[in-house]
């Protein structure tokens, strides 16, 4: 296995003006609203597009003018693309095969990556007899196959089912470590349990460069801010919940985490989940286990019918922020204002607990 | 479309059918079109191949031109298109005087009636190869690339494959034209009994002297159309 140190400064006039620079091994999220030159970033690294007057440097190696085929760099998009007139195992083999390794070698490699990546039962279907999902598991292992230096993965997961994903979002965890890997994605989960850190792109330039919690939690760009949308809280996970600065978060871990007492979590909850009390003692219906946070309002913002509160949670040093989602009602009752210490309230059956792939 | 075919079924001789088209002359004729068809075909495809690649494949200025200038025999009277050739090829044509020098005379020759075939059957291959190209898009050839696959590899293992029944269609397109080519060939090749009489002229010329001799011909011909469509249907299922 390989993974190089990558050094791209990419120049694409009108498009793109960025620069990035990935540790060997490491993962990084690209996030960004449509047109923001996501794709033309992959692009530029895989040689399909002109790095302009910029340049990308492999382990020092300046990859200048290189074609596509010359340069060690597999990319990985949204449509699996399987090539439709071979069969899964002769795809995974393609790649050898074109670099000159024998029939026979580039058959085993394939038929153990198709393993490694779950489908060695479906080595001998073609394309169109796969599923969406099968068929992006064999397009994993297809790039696998050529042990690139570097790994562009473009949306990989988003013509998927949703009920899929979960499970292809796992083996990618597992092939992705210890790869350089740019993910382009629009899923925050994707950004939270592939990436190490998250770079926001907007226009063409990266507008903010961090670790993915601290991104997602504290969003100083508008993009990160909506793509959040989701209430994030990390913390160490100590068997029961998730040890914040805001204390101690109950959830329910989410089924493919594998939680060891210790390990880095984050706790996800939708706005929509979260109740408004006033603050003070608790006096909310007592059953099923509630998180209670104190939370001074910031500012609030119809959504429709529905009134979008955001507030700084108390007791941490840089202010996570924390939305929740109320009717105008409620926000009557309690004469929400900014400035306002009140608490958030989410059950903890709404609260997904992941764990984070690195730390 | 069914009824000037039945029509001329009707008209057959069936008494004398088989001395008919088993005449001398009938069976080279036969064997002279399959041949040069053959080789209108191979041709079609060593030239139109490249060409179909490069327009579908490249963006140049002029492409449009080009790609009209490849299509124009498609709508050129078959005489116009021979009487060009003529005007390029013939002893007194454009390069006449220099292949006169280097001792090749082509026109009314074997060689004139299949560069008369591929050059009306020429569109037929373009435009069908051109099509599959397109519909199978660049993106698998991409995927080779950032593969590792030489542009040769690409185009061998991933192009050529996924644009075979495109291929398949356009060869047999220009097969079933060359076969059936009639004016360009009269034009530039003439009408020389085994050399240049290929089975349309041939049917052409015996209408006026024995009728029969010529739907019997005209039969065989649309026996062996079907044929090749039917072979064709086969092959293309079974891929």
């Amino acid at each position: 296995m390989t993974a190089a140190h990558l050094r791209i400064e990419a120049r694409v006039p009108g498009r793109l003006d960025a620069a990035l620079e990935l540790a060997a091994g490491e993962t990084v999220a690209v996030l960004g609203p449509n047109g923001a030159g996501k794709s033309t970033l992959l692009s530029v690294v895989a040689g399909l597009q002109r790095a302009g007057g910029g340049r990308v440097t492999l382990d020092g190696r300046e990859l200048g003018d290189l074609p596509p085929h010359r340069r060690g760099v597999a990319l990985l998009a949204q449509d699996p693309l399987l090539f439709p007139h071979l069969t899964a195992a002769d795809n995974v083999a393609f790649g050898p095969r074109s670099q000159g390794v024998r029939r026979k070698d580039a058959h085993d490699r394939a038929l153990g990556l198709l393993a490694q990546v779950g489908v060695a039962d479906l080595a001998k279907r073609r394309p169109h007899q796969l599923s969406g999902g099968q068929a992006q598991r064999v397009a994993i292992a297809r790039a696998l196959a050529i042990d690139p230096d570097v790994l562009l993965l473009d949306e990989p997961m988003a013509a998927l089912d949703v009920d899929v994903t979960p499970a292809l979002r796992q083996t990618l965890r597992t092939v992705l470590a210890d790869r350089t890997t740019l993910l382009v994605t629009h899923d925050v989960l994707d950004a939270l349990l592939l990436a190490d850190r998250v770079v926001v792109l907007e226009g063409g330039r990266i507008v903010e460069s961090g670790a993915t919690a601290d991104i997602l939690s504290r969003p100083r760009s508008a993009f990160a801010a909506r793509l959040a949308g989701l209430d994030l809280l990390t913390g160490t996970w100590d068997g029961e919940a998730v040890q914040t600065a805001v204390g101690p978060i109950h959830g329910t871990p989410d089924p493919a985490a594998e939680l060891t007492v210790g390990v880095w979590a984050t706790a996800l909850f939708r706005p929509a989940a979260v109740s408004i009390y006033a603050a003070g003692p608790d006096d909310a219906p007592h059953g099923s286990p509630r998180n209670r946070i104190a939370v001074t309002v910031t500012d609030l913002e119809p959504l429709g019918d529905r009134v979008l509160v955001r507030g700084e949670a108390d007791g941490t040093t840089r202010g996570t922020l924390l939305t929740a989602e109320v009717t105008p009602a409620a926000v009557a009752d309690l004469g929400l204002v900014p400035g306002l210490e009140v608490t958030f309230s989410a059950k903890a059956t709404e609260v997904a607990v992941y764990g984070s792939f690195k730390r | 479309m069914l009824l000037p075919l039945v029509a001329m079924t009707t008209r057959v001789d069936w008494a004398h059918f088989g001395s008919l088209i088993t005449t001398e002359s009938a069976r080279e004729a036969l064997l002279l079109s399959l041949r040069t068809a053959v080789a209108s075909t191979v041709l079609c495809v060593v030239l139109g191949t490249p060409m179909a690649v490069i327009l579908a494949r490249t963006r140049f200025p002029g492409q449009g031109i080009v790609r009209s200038l490849v299509l124009l025999p498609l709508v050129l009277p078959p005489v116009v298109s021979g009487i060009a050739l003529l005007d390029t090829f013939g002893r007194r044509g454009l390069l006449g005087h220099t292949l006169d020098v280097l001792g090749i005379d082509i026109a009314f020759s074997t060689t004139a009636v299949v560069m008369a075939q591929t050059f009306v059957a020429m569109p037929f291959l373009v435009i069908a190869l051109e099509g599959a190209l397109r519909t199978a898009g660049g993106r698998y050839e991409t995927v080779a690339a950032t593969l590792g696959a030489r542009p040769t590899t690409v185009f061998r293992r991933v192009t050529l494959p996924l644009v075979l029944p495109g291929l398949l269609s356009g060869a047999v397109l220009a097969f079933a034209r060359s076969l059936g080519e009639f004016g360009a060939t009269i034009t530039f090749a003439g009408a020389l009994q085994g050399t240049t009489a290929t089975m349309p002229i041939q049917i052409y010329l015996q209408r006026v002297t024995d009728p029969d001799a010529a739907v019997a011909l005209s039969l065989v011909l649309v026996a062996v159309a079907v044929l090749v469509i039917g072979l064709t249907r086969q092959s293309r299922s079974a891929v």
